[in-house]
């Protein structure tokens, strides 16, 4: 029993990382129906920075805290403006082009933002040090450590942020008047290009903090850890229904409960026939079963009207 | 007075321009590249093939960095060969320890009349790229590929100066049936054609010896979450974990086995023997064993004077396979002196019969150009560093206790 308990726990974890990326996927799609596969990789950056952060205050003797505080924030503004500068170099010109002339423009962004990483930080694994106690706790036989707890805390506090920022403030119901129509939107006043700058900002800020939990909870960052990453949290994202903010959250622990099930099971289900090795395999299996059965996600999507 | 504003070049001034100066920076790159070949008649392209960037970078660096080393010593020392003077260059290539680019890799260095390779370092990229050696007569000979099946495809080309799996997996059973006790073991590997094969070879001989694989469970080479299959593993109360796999992974998996408080070490082969992994896993890796094909650094009968050499050249320590990226650069000149010639075909002839003292130990090839007698070595991480506990001399495997 403990072992599923563990298991469960190892589930959640995950999918709260997955689900706090997915939340960037899923507001930058909901309005601009545009995939970010930059996003990824604004998370890594995160993570990248800082680390090196972490390594400048490194002789400074002040507590580890304080130096994680200090290093995001030079992170997160750092992220945010990255993610700013992306929008308006890579996508605005090609807001009215053809669909795939954006999502190649992402793909290539994607490859940029590794390489230019490579070239400041170079291409080795980066050991990460302890900023949050990693330290387990035994809860009914299975273990969790503080760190995790904290991600998965400050992943439903994130949500919960976001739908009050959407339903709540100004700023989100210029966002989803964006989302429904961005040309009336236009019409009755809402700056849009405003409301879609912002609307990466948020998410690459949201993506840095993101980075820096991953890191610490593997003690690792890596120039490419952000592709598979990004790519799992889009699917997460699309499960839970694309454009949806809950359905983010929902997709990612779905997806992340699913994936450490799985590969925890099914090695002993068949008997040695599919490995743990299968494991990305069955969380885009289940992917495509709810696409066919469900094709706007379990949560339903939430795209722009393009007329 | 309105100041004359000049007008922003046209869309398509612009297309053209782009195009126009596209092309030209193609043409100095193309022709950068071609100076390069023609100058120096006798310079002898010796190439490298290794992963510099993707998973397992550091290990690249430091086979090239090693090789490097050797050409540069070679260089100094002036050599003649068929009554030329000699000088070797390095045309160091990236497989990304990607399969696929290996072969591209292959093609490259064959195209680019490299007289010999050393390399790749990864199974999973020096059996495919064998092949495209093998084909056209190049001297191929890894550094650190311990996949059994490497010098076992028929080729004439395929050499190594290290131990291979099936000489390493049944060493590292032995010592944890013998030293370790242990009764029952689980298995990972990282689905690459080194991590299964290593991992098999340990299985095999372990089951032979009667202990009970409780489980052998799979990842693959870019992973780092192994919390699902380390849970699934607690369950079952191994006495030992054996990872087939490389330092990058092997890492983050010792931290996991200390969170989930698995009460087990962790063995593996020469792909985790690496300082690196004591840097990512920090006071997790105590007590974590691996075998490596070879002499520990600094018993290797050139090691000491080798490491001091190489820490002066590049100010980084070595990792674990520059030494034998050395070696086998002087085992080619070696062959070449031998033969007189740099013609890939003679210093083929002359390899197989080659007998030479490197710093890795005394080096000579068997029919199928694998290392005669290669030692294997049992390190363990004691006080946060690797220390040697047992050297098992190649050839003879100690038949496991029942």
């Amino acid at each position: 029993m403990e072992t599923l308990l563990q298991q469960l726990i190892n589930g959640i974890v995950l999918g709260s990382v997955y689900a706090l990326v997915a939340l960037g996927y899923t507001m930058v799609y909901g309005i601009l129906g545009l995939i970010n596969f930059a996003h990824g990789e604004v998370v890594m950056v995160g993570a990248m920075v800082t680390l090196a952060v972490i390594k400048l205050l490194a002789g400074s003797g002040l507590p580890l805290a304080v130096q994680l505080l200090i290093a995001l924030g030079v992170a997160i503004p750092a992220c945010m403006a990255l993610g700013a500068t992306i929008e308006r170099v890579a996508y605005r010109p090609l807001r009215n082009a053809p669909r795939l002339a954006p999502l190649i423009t992402a793909i290539g962004v994607s490859i940029v933002l590794q390489y230019l990483v490579v070239l400041i930080w170079g291409r080795g694994y980066h050991p990460y040090p302890e900023l949050l106690p990693t330290t387990p706790i035994d809860i009914a036989g299975a273990r969790i450590s503080p760190a995790q707890i904290i991600i998965v805390v400050f992943s439903a506090l994130m949500m919960g942020a976001l739908l009050w920022l959407v339903h709540h403030t100004r700023l989100g119901r210029a966002m989803r008047a964006t989302a429904e129509n961005p040309a009336v939107a236009r019409l009755m006043g809402v700056n849009v290009n405003h409301v879609i700058t912002m609307t990466f900002v948020i998410g690459s800020g949201l993506g840095a903090i993101a980075g820096v939990l991953v890191s610490v909870n593997y003690s690792v960052a890596h120039y490419q850890m952000g592709f598979m990453l990004g790519l799992k949290a889009f699917t997460a994202a699309v499960l839970g229904g694309i454009g949806n903010l809950a359905g983010a959250m929902v997709g990612g622990l779905l997806l992340g409960l699913i994936e450490a099930l799985g590969s925890g099971y099914v090695g002993d289900l068949t008997g040695g026939v599919f490995g743990s090795n299968y494991r990305d395999v069955f969380a885009f299996i289940v992917l495509i079963v709810v696409l066919i059965f469900r094709p706007s996600g379990l949560l339903g999507e939430r795209v722009a009207e393009r007329a | 007075m309105v100041a004359h504003i000049p007008e922003p070049p046209s869309m398509k001034q612009r297309s053209s321009f782009l195009l126009f100066s596209t092309a030209l920076a193609l043409i100095v790159a193309g022709c950068g590249k071609q100076e390069a070949a023609s100058t120096g008649g006798d310079t002898i392209k010796i190439g490298l093939a290794a992963p510099l960037t993707g998973t397992q970078p550091h290990i690249g660096l430091d086979i090239k960095n090693g090789t490097q080393l050797g050409i540069e010593e070679l260089n100094a020392q002036g050599l003649e060969i068929g009554g030329k003077k000699v000088k070797f260059e390095l045309m160091a290539e990236d497989d990304e320890a990607n399969p696929a680019k290996a072969t591209t890799v292959a093609q490259k260095l064959v195209d680019a009349k490299v007289v010999a390779v050393v390399g790749h370092f990864n199974s999973g990229c020096s059996i495919p790229a064998s092949k495209v050696y093998a084909e056209a007569g190049i001297p191929q000979i890894s550094p650190g590929s311990t996949g059994v099946r490497y010098t076992q495809q028929g080729y004439a080309t395929t050499f190594r100066v290290v131990a291979n799996d099936d000489q390493q997996g049944p060493a590292g059973a032995a010592y944890a049936i013998n030293t370790l006790k242990v009764k029952n073991v689980a298995i990972i590997d990282d689905s690459t054609a080194y991590g299964q094969g290593l991992a098999g070879a340990f299985e095999k001989s372990v089951q032979a010896a009667g202990v009970n694989v409780l489980a052998h469970e799979h990842t693959t080479d870019k992973d780092y979450d192994f919390a699902a299959i380390l849970t699934s593993i607690k369950d079952k109360k191994p006495d030992l974990i054996f990872f087939g796999g490389i330092d990058t992974q092997a890492g983050p998996m010792l931290k996991q086995i200390k969170a989930l408080d698995l009460k087990t070490h962790l063995m593996g082969g020469d792909g985790i023997q690496t300082p690196a992994l004591l840097a990512q896993a920090g006071d997790a890796a105590e007590g974590t064993v691996a075998s490596i094909p070879g002499l520990p650094k600094d018993k290797m009968p050139g090691g000491t004077v080798f490491l001091n050499k190489f820490k002066k050249r590049f100010g980084v320590e070595v990792e674990l396979f520059a030494p034998m990226g050395y070696d086998a650069v002087f085992v080619l000149a070696e062959a070449m002196k031998k033969a007189n010639s740099t013609e890939p075909a003679k210093v083929l002839a002359e390899l197989k019969k080659v007998q030479f003292n490197g710093v890795t130990g005394p080096i000579a090839f068997d029919d199928k150009g694998d290392l005669k007698n290669g030692p294997i070595t049992i390190n363990v991480v004691k006080g946060g560093k690797w220390v040697p506990v047992e050297t098992i001399n190649g050839g003879a495997t100690p038949a496991p206790a029942k």
